[in-house]
């Protein structure tokens, strides 16, 4: 029996739920960002970044803790299974993709509160190196090798990552910061009303996306295992059924010599190669 | 353990001292960087005096890149790394003896390079003990985070190219904590410098663990 189930695509019950979920908390938030939300007194339209930015930040850092706690599984012999190394990579494909609108948000509102695409904040520095510690990791997860050992080796390198994450922060926040702070996880939020709501909505929108992507991406990584494990046996068992359906209906067209000797053709014991066949074309 | 740490460590600096690569090929090179920036900067003495901490960061980075594949390199001829697991010898040990192996040559690489920035941009070294505290702790850790990476990188297709995109984000704090140390240390900045020690030591110490406990795993997978 084999230790990795077989699904068959890539979208069940769970996915469709959560993928509803998420077009409708993303509405939701799309509508009290650009509709009922009014715009900042200080910072005018651009405080409508707020309704993207902090959640796809929150969402990168979500998909990268998972992936460093899921390596950290997968090394544990006790909790040893490729499943951890699979939701390992997922995570942090997933991760990637927030990593990637959270630099491009920050970056269109820096350019607007700023006046710069790019600026040396440390939060800016600390999130372009994780974007670059996991393009690494995902370059080592697709370097080749076989899969225990590849999985050792993602799994190593996650959690060295993880381990230097807390190291770069402490790094680039002595060096400089400019960054706004904490805005809801205050006592007292300094944002009230439909800037709450849209704000809070879009936590709820990306988690969700966030959720949808990774069970789909988890589902498409085991189905590209089982590829990789099965799908060289599956083809040369399809080989050979086709090379003796072939063979049978040669036989069955033109009673040559040729095709006499097709049936020993089919008969050929599993893990022999068949005899090579007559082009019937 | 240590034993065989300084086993394969005097193996490598003995390999080394016979093919001479570092001495012929990566001192030259890490120079040469060096001489680069002076163009990039257009020989403004002032400007290449002010970044002297930050260049010669970036040029024994560069250069550690090529000792850890260096490094690597040696135990990818004639079944080499296999024989180093088959020696049975503690992966501890293996690791810490290649990673001195490097820090040995990043030293000697500091030191020329050190001579460099004095020559070529006219830098005062001063204050000695933050700036050796810190290069120490430093180069310990940029030949322990190496030698992690460069033995996750080994014996794949695409090493040379895979080796560069893990190791340059990971010693990014290191790069900036010696950086910023070095300038307390020539008075460039009026900052805590011992903070910045404390940081790459901290990073040191870490990187040191994390290969003293994961490098069997590596070294089984490679």
């Amino acid at each position: 029996m084999s230790l990795i189930p077989k699904p068959t695509g890539t979208a069940n019950r769970t996915t469709r739920v959560l993928g509803a979920g998420a077009l409708v908390t993303a509405a939701f938030t799309a509508w009290v960002g650009l509709i009922e939300s009014p715009p900042d007194v200080t910072q005018g339209q651009l405080v409508r970044i707020i309704y993207v930015h902090p959640a796809a930040a929150t969402a990168c850092y979500v998909a990268f803790g998972l992936c460093a706690l899921s390596s950290v599984a997968y090394l544990w012999p006790r909790t040893r299974s490729r499943r951890w190394d699979l939701l390992a990579g997922a995570s942090a494909e997933v991760g990637v993709v927030f990593c990637v609108l959270t630099l491009v948000t920050g970056s269109i509102w820096g350019r607007g509160s700023w006046g710069v695409w790019w600026t040396w904040d440390a939060r800016l520095t600390l999130t372009a190196l994780l974007l670059a510690l996991f393009l690494g990791y995902l370059a080592l997860r697709r370097s080749g090798g076989d899969g225990e050992s590849r999985a050792r080796r993602s799994a190593v390198a996650a959690v060295c990552f993880s381990v230097v994450v807390p190291i770069d922060h402490y790094a680039t926040s002595w060096w400089r910061t400019l960054h706004q702070g904490d805005t809801l996880l205050k006592v007292d939020p300094s944002i009230h009303g439909w800037q709450l709501v849209g704000m809070a909505a879009s936590f709820v929108a990306q988690l969700l996306i966030l959720s949808w992507l990774l069970l789909h991406r988890y589902r498409l990584e085991q189905l590209e295992d089982r590829y990789e494990t099965e799908g060289f046996a599956a083809a040369l068992t399809e080989r050979r059924a086709e090379a003796a359906v072939d063979a049978g209906s040669a036989a069955a067209l033109a009673p040559t010599p040729t095709a006499q000797a097709a049936p020993e053709a089919s008969s050929a014991p599993a893990g022999q190669p068949a005899p090579e066949r007559e082009n019937s074309q | 353990m240590w034993r065989d740490a300084l086993a394969v460590a005097a193996k490598d600096l003995r390999i080394e001292a016979r093919s001479r690569v570092t001495t012929n090929q990566v001192a030259p090179y890490a120079v040469l960087v060096l001489l680069l920036f002076g163009f990039a900067f257009d020989q403004n003495t002032q400007l290449l005096r002010q970044a002297a901490p930050g260049l010669f960061w970036v040029a024994v980075l560069f250069s550690s890149l090529l000792a850890v594949a260096r490094s690597f390199a040696l135990e990818s001829a004639d079944g080499a790394r296999d024989g180093l697991r088959m020696w049975g010898l503690d992966p501890a040990g293996v690791f810490l003896g290649k990673a001195a192996a490097v820090a040995v040559q990043l030293f000697g690489l500091e030191i020329l390079l050190g001579g460099g920035i004095v020559f070529l941009f006219g830098t005062d070294l001063r204050g000695w003990g933050l700036l050796v505290a810190s290069t120490v702790a430093a180069t310990i850790g940029l030949a322990a985070s190496g030698t992690v990476y460069g033995m996750m990188a080994a014996g794949l297709r695409v090493r040379e190219t895979l080796l560069p995109l893990l190791m340059l984000p990971v010693v990014a704090p290191v790069l900036l904590g010696a950086t910023e140390a070095w300038r307390v240390a020539l008075a460039l900045t009026s900052d805590d410098g011992w903070r910045w020690f404390t940081l790459l030591g901290t990073f040191a110490s870490i990187y040191c663990a994390l290969g003293v406990l994961g490098f069997g795993a590596l070294l089984e997978g490679a």
